[in-house]
């Protein structure tokens, strides 16, 4: 174990954070100004995956599957706002969770009647393909370089949507004063279905760019889905700034243990079986760090009425 | 009165079931009236929660899951002989019904009092949240016992013997399973009906209310999401005896999520509810799954159209009234 590998292992983790964040933003906006949990966010994550790989392939431009995975993921996310959401406001949480829950049914089976059961390749572009020195001596592929960036790019874009335009005031204000933002005349219906369209966006976009990363296959949506959660528990519900604390926290944790898990279990392991423990393990520790931000505060970093 | 009623006639014909369907040949059957009892079990258990106390866990499957391994992981010690723990003491494994089930309630009741500690003192979103991320994490913590199949889930050699007497064949296993059923439903339906009971509906419905009143609301939650943990564990239990293989696929998020859709289409806060939405449920699944490979596509926008359109779930229409959740 060197620095280098650190360094090669913390850039990977900041990289899953950037994902990470591009889902527990949507998720947290939508349950702040809607007071909704939706599971199906997950699924605008597939669908983003699925129609980028597909138009990738067809058209070979990455660059066009990246804009249609995250436009896919928009459209959807509007569709189901006007058609299933909508009709959610009013009831209470559980019934949200159950028709989202009916909804990832639905689009599981749906992308492998479209696509079949099998995942599908989604390649780096040949321009990133390659690597790059990031310390003397130390390449890191340039792919999850670009990754790093965009996710980057795309916070900054939201922290400038929601801090310094119109649009982004009334979201912040329809999360601390629905009422009173109803009662000064705006379309909240018109709000609503924006704030799930831009949420979708960005599910969309996650999906496509860790096509090719990680698998492009059914059930992505909702491994990546609960980790947001855990992302919205540890950042604080509601709270964008919290996202991105939770994001990077809970993205750098899982990718850390789950590297140095197995350098430290093949000491007291035998090696067959340390890969596979450690694999696992590795993934309990960001449920770990949940607990224990739960223990000390119950309403996560970054409260959103603190 | 006509509820009760319903819930006797529910009863008889259960108990008919296994003379009906060997009449008719159709004995293999009796298996698949297992697999849902056991179901049924462990959604009434969710019903506790969820329905009387108004606590949406989405973990329960963690629950599930770990009984059926408890008892999974006794009958494979038994059968090759190795012991489950060897230092300080031997333990062993074993066959034996009266000391494996227990012990898959208490382990599952006792991870259900850790995971409830933390959970509890969260509410609404969040709780639905960390009960999620808590069973998920349960589900890699299996995953990372090798010993005991890990991915490819545990194979489990014979079955439970009860007080000796073999469980072996449909029938044996089919009328225990309706005896711990037909007895938790009537534990439940009592101790809602006590002082209990009525304390966390109360809570359920006005928590300030129920505090000032002297209500120990919190601890009183974690006694019921403990016990209903653990009655969910002795179902998995029977699950494995009745499927002869653990999978962690128990333990996964849509185990949790269907023992959810269970509560809600049988209706929730009236446990006969939660079994009858098990046995619908189950029983649509195998159904659809005859008609076509994709049965989920007609499953999920069914499940969907309930939920928007068909509050209340199915007991209530049988029974004339809704329920206490």
């Amino acid at each position: 174990m060197t620095a280098t590998l650190f360094a090669e292992q913390t850039l990977n983790g900041l990289q899953f954070g950037v994902m990470l964040f591009l889902m527990a933003a949507g998720l947290t906006l939508i349950f702040g100004i809607m007071d909704v949990i939706n599971l199906a966010h997950g699924s605008l994550y597939m669908a983003g995956a699925f129609v980028g790989g597909t138009v990738t392939a067809r058209t070979g431009s990455f660059l066009l599957g990246v804009v249609a995975g995250a436009a896919a993921g928009a459209l959807i996310a509007l569709l189901l706002e006007l058609t299933v959401i909508r009709r959610l406001y009013r009831r209470d949480h559980l019934d949200q969770v159950l028709a989202t829950y009916a909804l990832i049914l639905t689009f599981n089976e749906g992308v492998k009647v479209i696509w079949g059961p099998a995942p599908i390749f989604l390649a780096a572009p040949e321009m990133l393909s390659g690597t790059v020195e990031i310390l003397p001596g130390v390449p890191y592929p340039a792919y999850r370089l670009a990754v790093i960036c965009a996710g980057v790019a795309a916070a900054l874009f939201l922290g400038w949507l929601i801090g310094r335009t119109r649009t982004g005031m009334l979201i912040r204000a329809g999360t601390t004063h629905r009422e009173t933002v109803q009662a000064l005349g705006v379309d909240v219906g018109v709000l609503f279905a924006l704030v799930f369209a831009i949420g979708g966006a960005l599910a969309g976009l996650a999906g496509v760019m860790a096509g090719p990363v990680l698998a492009v296959q059914v059930g992505m949506g909702e491994q990546i889905l609960i980790l947001a959660f855990v992302v919205i528990v540890v950042g604080g519900l509601g709270s964008v700034k919290g996202a991105m604390a939770g994001a990077l926290l809970v993205g750098l944790a899982d990718t850390w243990a789950r590297a140095f898990l197995p350098v430290l279990l093949r000491g007291l392991l035998p090696p067959s079986s340390a890969d596979q423990v450690a694999a696992n393990l590795g993934s309990v520790a960001v449920y770990l760090l949940m607990a224990v931000v739960l223990a000390v505060r119950p309403q996560g970093l970054f409260p959103r009425h603190a | 009165m006509r509820e009760r009623l319903a819930a006797a006639i529910g009863l008889c014909l259960l108990v008919a079931a296994p003379f009906v369907l060997e009449a008719m040949d159709e004995a293999f059957l009796l298996s698949v009236l297992t697999r849902m009892l056991a179901y049924a079990l462990a959604a009434a258990a969710l019903d506790l929660v969820l329905g009387y106390g108004g606590m949406v866990s989405f973990g329960h499957g963690a629950f599930l899951g770990t009984g059926a391994y408890v008892a999974g992981v006794l009958l494979h010690h038994r059968s090759d002989g190795s012991a489950l723990v060897a230092w300080p003491v031997r333990i062993g494994g074993t066959a034996e019904a009266l000391i494996a089930w227990p012990a898959a309630a208490l382990v599952s009741g006792l991870l259900a009092a850790a995971i409830g500690a933390i959970s509890l003192r969260t509410r609404g979103v969040h709780f639905i949240m960390i009960t999620l991320a808590f069973a998920q994490m349960v589900f890699f913590l299996v995953l990372a016992l090798p010993q005991y199949g890990g991915t490819d889930g545990l194979m489990v050699p014979g079955r439970n013997v009860l007080a000796g007497a073999s469980l072996e064949g449909d029938a044996p296993l089919y009328w225990v399973a309706l005896a711990l059923l037909v007895a938790f439903l009537a534990f439940g339906r009592s101790t809602m009906a006590a002082r209990f009971g009525l304390a966390l509906r109360g809570a359920r419905m006005n928590e300030r209310r129920a505090l000032a009143l002297g209500v120990p609301v919190y601890r009183l939650r974690l006694a019921a999401f403990t016990l209903s943990g653990a009655v969910a564990g002795l179902a998995g239990a029977v699950l494995a005896n009745q499927s002869s293989f653990v999978s962690p696929d128990l333990l996964s998020w849509q185990r949790s999520g269907e023992l959810m859709v269970m509560v809600i289409l049988g209706g929730q806060g009236t446990l006969f509810g939660p079994v009858l939405g098990a046995i619908a449920l189950l029983a649509a699944e195998e159904e659809l799954a005859a008609i076509t490979e994709h049965w989920m596509l007609i499953l999920g926008p069914a499940l969907l159209l309930v939920v928007l359109f068909f509050r209340g779930g199915l007991w209530p229409l049988i029974a004339g009234k809704r329920g206490d959740g």
